[in-house]
């Protein structure tokens, strides 16, 4: 056994099978990767038309569209990750504008401090300086007790907790009295779920009050241009 | 009993891939909070374990023994991507109800268990009749369970059904004041109610035995033993 031509020839099998083994591996890994990337390259524009069409759907929701005359989809400004917002990704801040006239920025948010994970939010905000409407469009809260910011799991049909918020701005109701009922603010929480509530809450108050002061900038950037990056404002 | 009925009588209730194997907790507890959640899941379920099945079946002579398990995982994993972008591509009103669930059926062990135990020594029929009958019998059992949860945590059945079918809506069964027994939708709530689903089973598997063994008794008492 110690022949040292058989322990060559026994390496040189044993080199072989695994040869032919990464080999066969690699080989469906390409076929399968083929398979994953043709199908995404397939899919790619229905993908993406129905995430627009999931977007406008989502606009609509906050932005009644009697009140502009514009192409909001098309009138839009890129946002890096905001902290103040809580975004992580470039997210789009949309213009509604009646006649020339700015009317109202549409912009996505979320808050970190739910019950269990992020909550994702899309606010209207008037140029006024008005929250026109916000509502949830991700959460993880728990069924039947905190998923309750999502007016469609509401019990309240006719007046949902989240739309308490219509129609106020900083004016109406002072920052500090931005909060829910338990913290001392202006705003319901329903027992037992303050957390969610909060937590919408105290986003909301955070990202009309960005909207606010990025008013001006914000309605003047031209179309599909980058807003400055936080660092870069200071 | 004929090789497909036994095939289906272990997916539904013999080898059922959560009351006899346990396999595939991960998603099952997560997502059986209500009957519909539960029943979506579980129907994407069967449709991948079905594709993966059969696709493992078709390829089966081509996989070398030793490396059989990461090729498995690399075609349950591809399977699952495309089925989520066709879904999303093809189907999107369902996918907004079903899409989140897609991803979790690849931590379900119950489709790597089903192809090594058996797509990969049986043919491409019998094989993809299997894969069928396995997500049936999950599909039974999980929708019992998030039905159970969703009656005892919420008082209703069938809530989020308008999500599938916009002109339903979800069934309060219990007054409308009841104020909700949360941990029956918190996940300890999905273990309570599934330890008493497999004691149901045991039991009832217990009492089938016994009565299988007094009947051979009836039929064939034992002989007394010779006094020596």
């Amino acid at each position: 056994m110690s022949d040292p031509l058989e322990i060559a020839r026994r390496e040189s099998s044993v080199l072989r099978i695994s040869v032919r083994t990464a080999a066969i591996m690699l080989g469906f890994t390409l076929v399968f990767t083929a398979l994953m990337a043709g199908t995404y390259k397939l899919t790619e524009p229905l993908v993406a038309a129905s995430a627009a069409a999931e977007k406008l759907r989502l606009i609509g929701e906050v932005l009644p569209p009697a009140l502009h005359d514009n192409d909001v989809m098309a009138d839009a400004i890129i946002l890096p990750p905001q902290k103040v917002l809580g975004t992580d990704d470039d997210s789009r801040v949309w213009r509604a504008r009646k006649a020339g006239q700015p009317v109202a920025l549409v912009f996505e948010a979320a808050a970190r401090d739910g019950y269990s994970g992020r909550i994702g939010l899309i606010l209207a905000v008037a140029a006024d300086g008005r929250l026109l409407a916000l509502r949830v469009t991700s959460h993880k809260e728990t069924p039947g007790l905190g998923d309750y910011i999502d007016p469609k799991k509401d019990r309240n049909k006719t007046r949902p907790w989240i739309t308490q918020f219509n129609g106020l701005g900083l004016t109406q109701v002072p920052r500090d009295k931005w909060r829910v009922k338990k913290d001392g603010g202006r705003f319901d929480q329903m027992s037992g779920a303050t957390i969610s509530a909060r937590a919408v809450t105290n986003a909301s108050g955070r990202a009309l009050a960005w909207a606010v002061e990025n008013r001006d900038q914000l309605f003047a950037l031209p179309a599909n241009s980058r807003h400055a990056d936080e660092g870069a404002k200071q | 009993m004929s090789a497909y009925k036994e095939i289906a009588w272990n997916g539904l209730w013999k080898q059922n891939s959560i009351l006899a194997q346990l396999l595939g907790l991960c998603p099952l507890l997560a997502v059986s909070t209500t009957l519909v959640n539960a029943v979506s899941l579980g129907l994407a379920t069967i449709l991948v374990m079905m594709l993966a099945n059969f696709a493992i079946s078709a390829l089966r002579a081509l996989i070398p023994y030793e490396i059989r398990i990461p090729v498995f995982i690399l075609i349950i994993a591809a399977l699952v991507t495309v089925v989520d972008l066709a879904f999303n591509a093809f189907l999107h009103d369902l996918y907004l109800v079903l899409g989140i669930f897609i991803p979790l059926i690849v931590t379900n062990c119950i489709v790597l268990a089903r192809v090594e135990a058996f797509a990969a020594k049986n043919g491409l029929r019998a094989s993809t009749f299997d894969g069928l009958m396995m997500g049936v019998g999950f599909v039974w059992v999980i929708g019992l369970l998030g039905a159970v949860r969703e009656f005892i945590g919420q008082g209703t059945i069938f809530s989020g059904i308008e999500m599938i079918f916009p002109t339903l809506s979800g069934i309060q069964v219990l007054p409308e004041d009841y104020p909700g027994f949360l941990i029956a939708i918190l996940p300890p709530g999905a273990f309570f109610v599934l330890a008493l689903l497999i004691a149901g089973r045991n039991w009832l598997e217990a009492r089938a035995n016994r009565r299988l063994l007094e009947k051979r008794l009836h039929e064939h008492p034992p002989v007394a033993p010779a006094t020596a």
